[in-house]
């Protein structure tokens, strides 16, 4: 450029007005204050007028009230030995959405669960649109640490707790399980759900996007633990009564089994055992049948142990006393269309003789003379075909037949232990009657703080002379006397029933049933023992049942410690 | 008068005036060629932003060390740029545009592929480098040499000329895409042209054009940037996908209130449900953290700068000096208001980061680049009263 040209150029400029001058500043600063005015008012408009909206909006995002799991309470015997604690786990689950692509992450995380790499895969896939699949539940604390340590994006543990039941098998069924979210299924577990579950506590917590939990703000309401439950059930009792039903079962290659002892003074159930039986701490390929607490739940027809309840309602009348003698000769009788047998023809018997020999004729004789519906009342009054209240889930009423017109035979049958159902626990319970001066006491699962109000069920002169009659129905020459105890008194009263079929009573299926009270100077404990067709040697009751009676009742009354009362 | 005083008359130091001994004075400021209030007024804002960046980046140090680090380097270029003569500048200014521009080309035919965009040039083993970060600069410069040597208000034939040094550069850069670049670039030189003075009605009339050629801007758009415009005029539409970012920073700058939650109290950006929020949505953590008196205090601050460089601009004495200054100050000023803008709903989103707070280095470096010719433009005064 020439300088005559650059001079020009500069000249003109001069004349002319300057860029941004006084106007266009004015201009362009009034236009920069405009915009930064809407941009206030903006932030205004965010912080002042909308802040509550969107502080609510903010605050939806990131608080959040979790549970506090809450302890459940524990089962214990009555002494508090634990039968079901519950033990914190980790609950390990993942966000599907969130796991990584990356191979090699996944296959850390499946070989850390102990998975192979397909099966992750393969639930991946099956989870593909959801947000939520467990890993693995319940979990050792230190184990779910492990894989969270991999700190696999959308992996996550949660806090629960699993139940444990020290005593496994021996008191499974009464005791019940949990489900795994911690709710009751089965036996006192269920029956007890709502006093044994706690209520869960909340607290305010602030999550971040991923949903982890950054800060605890506020405990809302802390977490209540379910209470403690004490069972009435001695655990020592129940693992010696386990033991002892568990061996003569397998002996006798028996389907199954129950053994019901209750404190003869407050009706509180001590043991409880059935056969067969499962594992609660681990049910993989659990028999369903062991699920079943029997010794509440199943009913079956009690045969000859009805027989002292019987002879109650045959005392009370007045006309008989224990000496009074019958003829059962000659060892058969036709009662309407059916014919009623003993084992032979006994001949005279008294009535230690009829429960001796286990008389069903002289049983029927003596009977036959009340009126009618004597002996049913005589059984309703001691608990029998009614529920024996105990709370616990499916508790079974038993049958008592109570028609408008009594057939002969009907009245027969019922003497000795026919024609009606009841559980081992109705029949223990009936039994108290005989050994608490003839007030029978309902039986109860939980331990009693003071004894129940029982009800008076036979006149306490019949009770004693029926103390004495099961204690002489055992005696040396009876078919009782396997249940004989060293070194204490001992009472009770065998029976062998025929099992029932679709076809009526079936041939070679026994029920092996012992019932009986000790000791007899001053009765503890009343059991029940029920062998469930034992099919290998004996199936009498006396030769299968009565022993076990015998070593239960021995070594209870030696835990017990009850002074011996036999002469030596 | 001199050769030398006719092509540069700022070169020549003229006697000092005896009655106004001490706003004559060369201060250590008038030597070193930086203006101290401005110098100051950017030093707050970088040191608030640090405090800023450090609640934002997740309590990061590494983030707030690398800058500070850059803006080091900003401030070093900055230096640099302003003992450089306004002179200088104008001889340097086509050769900035067309390496500017060259490298453009270069970036649209073997450039670097990042973020799912075409923006980088890389010198292997050296640097990558953002072409279009240079073009801010070199855009007001060229069309300022321009303008400043024609008759002024512009004529047709020079406003034609300064639209295509405007457009093909823009164009390029919005195909790479990057439409905040581009949209920084194009105000920067149009700035420089409504500065040169255009009618009212030239104005409008261009305004009712932009309005009219809406339509084709949004069949040309991609469709990402449709989606943003979508979502801009209602967030709710889709609020999981591309209205998350536009909602969340609106919670976040509201649920601040008045005094906000407190530094690193901000739960909106501490537990990540802020998109972005250590760089273009830095400034909804400022709005959560610090609340109204917060949001207030940097945008007074922001006006202050801006003010003092307009006032710069406006004491320039030469029509390339007060063009450049007021385009660069401007386009500060547009970074400012389409990113505020953007984050609290007012404004589509586009990617504008809040100058100087926002976490990342080309910009900052740029942006102090333009204040250093700004107090160059201001330092270089002819001592004259005009």
């Amino acid at each position: 450029m020439s300088g005559a040209a650059q001079d020009a150029a500069s000249r003109r400029r001069r004349a002319q007005s300057q860029p941004l001058d006084g106007g266009r500043f004015l201009l362009v600063l009034g236009l920069v204050l405009l915009a930064m005015a809407l941009l206030a008012g903006r932030v205004v408009y965010l912080q002042v007028i909308d802040r509550h909206f969107l502080q609510n909006q903010g605050d939806a995002r990131t608080l959040r009230v979790e549970p506090i799991p809450a302890h459940r309470g524990m089962i214990t015997d009555r002494h508090g030995e634990p039968l079901a604690i519950s033990t914190p786990v980790v609950s390990l689950w993942a966000n599907p959405q969130e796991l990584p692509e990356d191979p090699i992450q996944r296959l850390g995380l499946a070989r850390a669960l102990g998975w192979e790499p397909d099966a992750l895969d393969e639930r991946l896939e099956r989870y593909a649109s959801r947000e939520f699949m467990y890993l693995r539940r319940q979990v050792t604390p230190a184990e779910a640490q492990r894989i969270l340590d991999l700190e696999v994006p959308g992996v996550y543990g949660r806090d629960e707790y699993k139940r444990y039941y020290p005593a496994g098998e021996v008191a499974a069924q009464l005791v019940g399980v949990t489900d795994v979210d911690d709710q009751g299924q089965e036996g006192v577990e269920l029956a007890f759900n709502g006093y044994l579950t706690g209520t869960p506590g909340q607290r305010r917590v602030l999550k971040d996007r991923r949903g982890r939990l950054v800060r605890d703000l506020a405990l809302l309401r802390e977490q209540r633990p379910g209470g403690t439950l004490a069972l009435s059930i001695d655990q020592r009792l129940q693992y010696m009564a386990y033991r002892e039903l568990k061996a003569a079962v397998t002996e006798h290659e028996a389907q199954g089994g129950v053994l019901v002892m209750l404190d003869a003074r407050t009706g509180e159930v001590l043991a409880m055992a059935n056969q067969p039986s499962y594992n609660p701490n681990n049910r993989a390929g659990l028999d369903p049948r062991g699920l079943r607490n029997q010794a509440i739940v199943d009913v079956f027809e009690p045969g000859s142990v009805m027989k002292p309840l019987a002879m109650a309602a045959i005392l009370s009348s007045g006309e008989v006393t224990r000496d009074t003698v019958v003829d059962t000769s000659p060892g058969w009788m036709r009662i309407d269309r059916f014919t009623i047998r003993d084992i032979r023809n006994y001949g005279e018997l008294d009535l230690s003789g009829i429960l001796e020999k286990s008389s069903n004729i002289g049983m029927s004789r003596l009977a036959l003379e009340l009126e009618p519906d004597a002996i049913a009342d005589q059984y309703r009054r001691l608990g029998l075909g009614q529920s024996p209240e105990t709370g616990f889930p499916g508790e079974a009423t038993g049958r008592l037949p109570a028609p408008v017109r009594w057939s002969r035979s009907e009245r027969a049958a019922l003497a000795y232990g026919y024609g009606l159902s009841t559980s081992a626990l109705q029949l223990a319970s009936a039994y108290t009657a005989i050994a608490n001066d003839g007030v029978r006491l309902p039986p109860s699962l939980l331990r009693l703080d003071e004894p129940p109000v029982g009800e008076p069920a036979i006149d306490p002169e019949v009770a004693d002379t029926l103390l004495e009659l099961l204690e002489s129905s055992v005696g040396a020459y009876s078919g009782g006397r396997r249940a004989q105890v060293e070194g204490y008194r001992v009472g009770g009263k065998t029976g062998t029933v025929r099992k029932t079929g679709a076809d009526g009573y079936r041939e070679n299926a026994y029920r092996s049933v012992f019932a009986g009270v000790a000791p007899i100077s001053d009765p503890r404990i009343v059991t029940v023992v029920m062998i469930d067709q034992p099919s290998a040697g004996d199936f009498y009751g006396g030769a299968v049942a009565a022993p076990v009676f015998s070593r239960v009742t021995g070594n209870a009354l030696r835990l017990l410690d009850v002074p011996p009362d036999a002469e030596p | 008068m001199t050769r030398l005083e006719q092509l540069a008359p700022w070169r020549t130091r003229p006697v000092r005036p005896p009655e106004s001994g001490i706003s004559r004075r060369r201060s250590l400021w008038s030597r070193l060629h930086l203006d101290p209030w401005l110098l100051a007024l950017l030093l707050i804002l970088m040191g608030g932003g640090l405090l800023v960046l450090y609640s934002a980046s997740g309590q990061r140090l590494p983030v707030v060390q690398a800058q500070a680090t850059r803006f080091a380097v900003a401030l070093a270029v900055m230096v640099m740029l302003a003992r450089l003569s306004p002179a200088t500048l104008m001889r340097w200014s086509p050769l900035a545009y067309g390496g500017g521009l060259a490298m453009l080309v270069a970036v649209e035919i073997m450039g670097d592929v990042g973020m799912g965009a075409q923006r980088w040039l890389v010198i292997p083993g050296v640097m990558r480098f953002q072409p279009s970060e240079m073009m801010k600069l070199a855009m007001p410069m060229m069309i300022a040499a321009y303008l400043c040597r024609r008759p002024l208000p512009p004529s047709w034939r020079d406003l034609l000329i300064c639209g295509l040094l405007l457009g093909l550069p823009v164009l390029l850069i919005a195909r790479q895409p990057d439409l905040g670049t581009s949209l920084l670039v194009a105000c920067a030189g149009l700035f420089v042209v409504l500065l040169a003075g255009l009618s009212w009605r030239f104005i409008l009339a261009m305004g009712a054009l932009a309005a009219a050629a809406l339509p084709l801007l949004w069949m040309n758009m991609h469709n990402y940037q449709r989606q943003r415009v979508l979502t801009f005029l209602n967030p709710e539409s889709d609020p999981l996908g591309s209205g998350w970012n536009i909602i969340q920073s609106t919670t976040a700058i509201g649920s601040g209130g008045l005094t906000g939650k407190g530094w690193l109290e901000g739960t909106q950006s501490q537990l990540e449900f802020l998109p972005e929020r250590h760089t273009d949505f830095i400034v909804a953590v400022l709005g959560e953290e610090f609340g109204l008196v917060g949001m207030v205090t940097i945008l007074l601050l922001y006006l202050l700068i801006i003010g003092r460089g307009l006032w710069l601009a406006n004491t320039a004495q030469d029509s390339f000096g007060r063009l450049l200054a007021g385009s660069i100050i401007l386009t500060f000023f547009i970074y400012l208001f389409v990113n505020v803008g953007m984050v609290s709903g007012i404004l589509p989103v586009v990617g504008v980061p809040l100058p100087l707070v926002s976490y990342g280095g080309t910009s900052s470096v740029t942006l102090m680049a333009g204040f250093g010719i700004l107090m160059a433009i201001q330092a270089h005064r002819r001592l004259l009263p005009r």
